[in-house]
């Protein structure tokens, strides 16, 4: 790639407003670093990532709120995990998981199952028990 | 040398820019590409049993912590490296090593350090960068994906530093004990162009190196095939590829370019024109990258029917680049 050819996309969200470096060919040949804003490829395929996110995260809000699956659920999305992230994270197995996102047996878990949840997800004991829409940073 | 005067330097990819910066503050100046290189971290990658949020791992580059010690062997220097069971420990560790002025290497999460861009926190666990200091503010980093140095919180910082999950860090805290007093550059050089040769076109398995490029690329039409008319997999798969490829810390068309300037550097310390040459055939296969990313994006993210045999034949024009490159590179 040539330096002039390095995209400069400022209006992508991707780098916060940061600039990331790339190596590119100057016009004497040289190899340099050259600072990119953003590139709208890289920008539409980590928004197209981002967006299954939202959806799954969406989509467990609304079981939650209809009262078919448990916050744990709606938390799982909220920090960007998967059964098998949060299985991996958590120590516990996926069924236990699951058995977890039943409503009626997240409200009788106790202290220390919550407190492992807790810590994995990076959520406050007493925000994880009830569905708080922005829980924390 | 202490680490007040420890100076940050921006880099394409973390694992190479904290070798980098570290051995440079430790008196051994050494470039980004030129400790890509010698690590000889190029690859690519398709591991099928390994999943990323359900979609397999494609890399670009070696394996977390490849960079760190092919350097280390390669030029000699003895690192030491400490993980730790106990988190409180391992921020013992490191403010000890900060309190006598060091510098260290830390391997993080991506997804707990708050000074990321929100877009940018996956739950990707072989981050790097270096911890330079401490005061009531918090950690002062220099994490090489960044124009300049940041600060971290104590709890965000123990928190990433010890994630959990696929390649969990456990607390890595890495910093060489023992450097040498120069570089033997045409004795490191070429051995190391070996090596990244050997990973590229004789690795024993076909999920590793030249021909799994041709093999991801059947893999997109068979794919394509047994969607039947139902694409969200195949178009979830495409912006995977291309993410592996781009985001921060991975980058694959951005390592053919650091590859590229590995070479040239090298052919200006060599005085040898053939890794000039393989530096302008190696940039040639990465703009190739870069159209794929294109493509495969816009197939995507648009309703129109994927054509997989396209990605194919680019991804094969890929692998017949780079296989180009190697064959110059196989008589250094």
């Amino acid at each position: 790639m040539r330096t002039d050819r390095v995209p400069q996309d400022g209006n992508t969200t991707t780098y916060g407003g940061g600039r990331k470096l790339l190596y590119a060919v100057d016009g004497n040949g040289r190899y340099v670093g050259v600072q990119s804003m953003g590139w709208a490829i890289e920008a539409a395929a980590t928004r197209h990532a981002l967006e299954e996110i939202d959806r799954q995260r969406e989509a467990a809000l609304n079981r939650v709120r209809s009262g078919a699956s448990s916050p744990l659920e709606y938390y799982m999305y909220y920090r960007r995990m998967d059964l098998a992230l949060l299985a991996q994270t958590s120590g516990f197995w996926q069924w236990r998981i699951r058995r977890h996102f039943r409503p009626a047996v997240y409200a009788r878990l106790g202290e220390r199952v919550l407190a492992r949840y807790s810590e994995v997800l990076g959520i406050d004991m007493a925000a994880l028990r009830v569905l708080t829409l922005d829980p924390g940073p | 040398m202490n680490a007040n005067e420890f100076v940050h330097r921006q880099s394409a990819h973390c694992e190479s820019g904290v070798v980098s910066a570290m051995l440079t503050h430790h008196g051994l100046p050494l470039s980004e590409p030129m400790a890509f290189g010698l690590a000889a971290a190029l690859t690519f990658a398709r591991i099928p049993i390994v999943k990323i949020s359900g979609m397999p791992l494609i890399a670009y580059r070696m394996p977390p912590r490849c960079i760190i010690r092919g350097v280390a062997k390669r030029l000699g220097i003895r690192m030491r490296f400490q993980t730790f069971r106990n988190p409180a420990d391992g921020m013992f560790a490191l403010d000890g090593m900060l309190a006598t002025g060091r510098i260290v290497g830390l391997q993080t999460s991506v997804f707990w350090l708050p000074y990321f861009p929100a877009d940018m926190r996956f739950h990707f666990n072989a981050h790097n960068l270096i911890a330079f200091g401490r005061d009531d503010s918090g950690y002062h980093l220099s994490d090489p994906v960044f124009e300049a140095p940041v600060t971290c919180d104590p709890n965000a910082l123990q928190k990433s530093r010890f994630a959990r999950g696929l390649m969990a860090p456990r607390g890595l805290m890495y910093y060489p004990e023992e450097l040498p007093e120069r570089i033997n550059f045409p004795r490191v050089i070429p051995a190391a162009v070996r090596a990244n040769y050997r990973i590229m076109t004789k690795a024993p398995v076909p999920f590793v190196g030249v021909r799994a490029i041709r093999r991801l690329g059947r893999e997109l039409v068979k794919t394509g095939s047994r969607a039947r008319g139902d694409f969200r997999y195949l178009r979830m798969l495409l912006t995977h590829i291309v993410r592996m490829q781009e985001e921060i810390g991975t980058g694959g068309a951005g390592f053919r370019f650091v590859y590229a300037a590995f070479l040239a550097e090298s052919a200006e310390i060599l005085g040898d024109h053939r890794y000039a040459e393989a530096a302008d055939r190696m940039t040639q296969a990465g703009d190739r990258w870069r159209d794929f990313a294109v493509q495969a994006t816009r197939m995507a993210r648009t309703r129109d029917e994927p054509d997989p045999a396209e990605l194919a034949s680019m991804l094969n024009d890929c692998a017949d680049r780079e296989a180009a490159v190697w064959d110059l590179l196989r008589v250094i």
